[in-house]
């Protein structure tokens, strides 16, 4: 029995660490797809040289993230049969065919046009290279859609039955089975938290530039670009956080009491926790920091509706309180800080200081990776919430393992702790090197990169292919 | 609608994607395995090249073949990934390792022997856990109850080694017959004397495995040689020999596709023997394919998709080695 938990706690790691390393690089490809599509746009139309010389910065980064995507992709591909072959048995005939189309039509889109993307844009015309780039933003956002649903609905499932065999069917429609409850809300969240991601990675490495040469032109335009995306998209973002909390309030109550912290129920009206140290055992928060009332407003939007606790549930179905409790907080104050940068440039921008500030560059380049983290927190906050279920009320994540023992999946963990860290250690290595490299004039196309033909990774010949016969570097803008 | 065979149609799929797998992905990887009997430098380089279009492109077939069975024959994905749980988790290290090389080649030059070695040593393992993954489903899989009754290695044996050595030699042979047809000079004659020495290696390998196949199970034994259908699995070793008589004599004339074009037939011949051999199982020795598979529905709902974006996927992958038809040169594709 002991092994048998031992075996699932192990495989629950290797789940999380992959999926976490996986997860950074779409979320930044889901926004930098879209960036360049607008760069594309802008350049097309004004015919600023500017915008040619940043869409080619970026896709050079582009292609390396989307690679490294991809490679750690087909390991998640493989994971649920390996490590959860009981929950693959059951919820296959469900989720199976979301993820198939995931597969098809995300891959479609990227891989036939990513290649025409990175041919240049003096082979193909300019007509047909932007509306490449705008297919492989569609694809990320395709791809985004399909496996969200694929999550949305172990979260809330609806639309299904069950068979003899214990297998979970669709019972009627599958439109049920992919827009679920709490489907919609979860994809505006992350699609708007990959944005959001990105842009910050964009404003952290303008500012990074600005901070070395102030007249840098295309550090200054990223810049700017970037502080507006966040001084926009922030606020919408902690708008529809609080929708997609109320859903989950409707639909999982446990998972928003222990990102809150409730163990025990409030008839008066609820606090909000700003700090405290959450003891399971004990069912209490020790050094609790509280503001009364606001609990119920965030959540109700009433000072004195009131909240169930913890304690109205059993206890085997309280997820980890403490992760789910400090993940939720970290995801928060991040969004929050976001904001707050987003306010002072628009500040600095009012005072024509926002290529001169040096402070509000350095905290732009500290908040570089805040959008990574706050993703990855987010993730945690909803998937460890979700336990002890995989399919939400119905599945136990004890009875979705593999009949492994615990010595095949902790070697394998280790090796992919090992693996992982060595390659993509590597693999961001390179990336944060393209990005320590400023923006110039005369940009060269991505011709030193791969060039790949139908290809997920732009491949990489030693000098451009039959499509780019000038290769090297002396690309025109 | 309501009498199609929805499983057989399926299995057929997933039989396609995993053999445009096979095909794709077989000799890229065969080229990785070459890579170190190749001169440093121009040799390798060329070699190395002449795969960069393709090879993530075919790994994709990998993903679809795996969401496939996921979707499709659940039951099949939940027992045989982790009856081969060690082979999936090395040859998914394998590939990551690949992947990962082939870009920092070019980016890092100062530590191209380093990356070359991982390729190999990347390419190699994946070959090989694939391999061992086809010996271990055609000796059997230990089900009870839906789910896999075995412990961690029991895909291991003499057996599951020896498919797991013949995949590896026939993708070296497929490597080798690809670089003829893209290299010039120095890697060409070389990659013909060793298609040369390969082409004998697989031939061997083949009736290694076909000769042991039978010995496994009665079913087995029957299915090949019970009359009247030994009339039709007969052809099989048949159209291996002629396959063989043209691939010899296609190297000996300095043809320069035909040999790939052989090493391909070669491999489909095997193919349809290992599809021979476990029909209507899709895991022997217990499970069948309409039990393996997913509520119609679900299948239904998928090859909608499929068939109208298959012929698409194909259709650009065909583009694409158009685009890189020729030899590779020594500076790349021209």
């Amino acid at each position: 029995m002991f092994e048998h938990l031992d075996a699932v706690f192990l495989a629950r790691v290797q789940f999380a660490f992959t999926v976490s390393f996986h997860f950074i690089f779409p979320a930044f490809s889901i926004g930098l797809a879209s960036y360049l599509m607008v760069l594309e746009g802008l350049w097309l139309k004004t015919g600023r040289g500017v915008y040619a010389n940043l869409y080619r910065y970026w896709l050079k980064i582009f292609a390396v993230g989307f690679g490294m995507g991809v490679v750690s992709g087909i390991v998640l591909s493989y994971q649920f049969g390996t490590n959860w072959s009981e929950f693959s048995h059951k919820a296959g005939p469900v989720i199976g065919p979301l993820m198939g189309y995931e597969v098809i039509t995300a891959f479609f889109l990227e891989a036939g046009f990513l290649g025409v993307m990175l041919f240049g844009i003096n082979k193909v015309g300019k007509r047909l290279h932007f509306f490449a780039t705008c297919m492989v933003a569609l694809g990320t956002f395709v791809s985004a859609f399909w496996i969200l649903s694929v999550n949305s609905w172990m979260q809330t499932p609806t639309g299904f039955a069950m068979n003899d065999q214990g297998q979970f069917i669709v019972d009627g429609s599958w439109w049920d089975v992919i827009f679920n409850p709490s489907f919609p809300y979860r994809l505006v969240h992350t699609v708007t938290a990959a944005y959001l991601t990105t842009a910050f990675a964009v404003g952290g490495v303008g500012a990074w530039h600005l901070l070395k040469d102030r007249s840098n032109l295309g550090a200054r335009k990223m810049f700017s670009m970037a502080m507006w995306m966040a001084l926009l998209v922030t606020p919408i973002q902690i708008f529809v956080g609080d929708l997609h909390g109320l859903n989950t309030l409707e639909h999982q109550p446990v998972k928003v009491l222990a990102m809150e912290g409730d163990f025990d129920p409030s008839p008066e009206g609820a606090p909000l926790i700003l700090f405290g140290i959450p003891d399971e055992e004990a069912a209490k928060v020790h050094y609790k920091v509280a503001i009364p009332k606001l609990g119920s407003l965030v959540l109700k939007h009433d000072l004195n509706a009131p909240l169930p606790g913890l304690k109205d549930f059993p206890r085997d179905e309280w997820p980890p309180v403490a992760v789910v409790f400090w993940s939720f907080r970290i995801m928060v104050a991040i969004g929050f800080a976001m904001l707050a940068l987003g306010i002072c440039g628009l500040i600095a921008r009012r005072r024509k200081r926002l290529y001169k500030s040096r402070a509000l560059h350095r905290a732009a380049v500290l908040m570089g990776p805040a959008g990574f983290v706050a993703v990855i927190a987010g993730w945690i906050t909803t998937e460890v919430g979700r336990q002890p279920y995989t399919v939400y009320g119905l599945m136990k994540t004890v009875d979705s393992a593999s009949p492994l023992d615990a010595p095949a999946v902790a070697a394998s963990l280790i090796a992919f702790v090992v693996v992982y860290s060595a390659i993509f250690g590597m693999g961001i290595y390179y990336l944060l090197r393209m990005m320590a490299s400023p923006p110039h004039p005369g940009e060269p196309e991505p011709a030193n990169i791969p060039t790949y033909a139908a290809g997920i990774t732009p491949a990489s010949s030693l000098q451009a292919t039959s499509l780019n016969p000038q290769g090297g570097d002396h690309g025109k803008s | 609608m309501e009498s199609l065979d929805l499983p057989l149609i399926w299995a057929g799929l997933i039989c396609f994607a995993i053999f445009a797998y096979v095909v794709l992905d077989g000799f890229d990887l065969g080229v990785g395995i070459l890579s170190p009997v190749l001169e440093p430098g121009t040799e390798r380089d060329q070699a190395i090249n002449s795969i960069a279009p393709f090879w993530d492109g075919n790994e994709t077939w990998l993903v679809m073949g795996g969401g496939g069975l996921l979707a499709v024959f659940p039951l099949a994905y939940a027992i045989i990934l982790p009856a081969t749980y060690p082979l999936m988790i090395a040859m998914l290290l394998g590939l990551v390792f690949r992947g990962a090389a082939f870009e920092f080649r070019w980016r890092d030059p100062a530590h191209q022997p380093l990356w070359d070695l991982i390729i190999t040593v990347g390419s190699t393992v994946a070959a090989l856990a694939q391999g061992i993954t086809i010996g271990a489903i055609l000796q059997g899989i230990k089900v009870e109850n839906n789910a896999y009754a075995g412990g961690w290695l029991d895909w291991l044996s003499p057996f599951s080694v020896l498919t797991g050595v013949a995949v590896v030699i026939g993708y070296a042979l497929l490597g080798a017959t690809w670089l003829i047809r893209k290299t010039e000079g120095g890697c060409h004659r070389h990659a013909h004397r060793l298609a040369y020495w390969l082409a004998i290696a697989t031939v061997l390998a083949l009736v290694a495995v076909s000769a042991a196949t039978p010995f496994l199970k009665d079913d087995y034994w029957r299915r090949w040689f019970e009359m009247p259908q030994v009339l039709w699995t007969a052809q099989v070793p048949l159209l291996v020999a002629i396959c063989t008589g043209v691939l010899f004599w296609s190297l000996k004339q300095g043809r320069e596709l035909l040999p790939f074009l052989m090493a391909l037939a070669l491999f489909l011949l095997g193919f349809i023997g290992l599809c021979i051999s476990i029909f209507p199982n899709m895991i022997p020795p217990s499970v069948t394919l309409w039990e393996a598979a997913a509520p119609r529905d679900s299948q239904l709902f998928l090859l909608v998709g499929a068939v109208f974006i298959i012929p698409v996927i194909l259709g650009y992958t065909g583009w694409a080695y158009w685009v890189f038809r020729g030899k590779v040169g020594t500076e790349g594709y021209h």
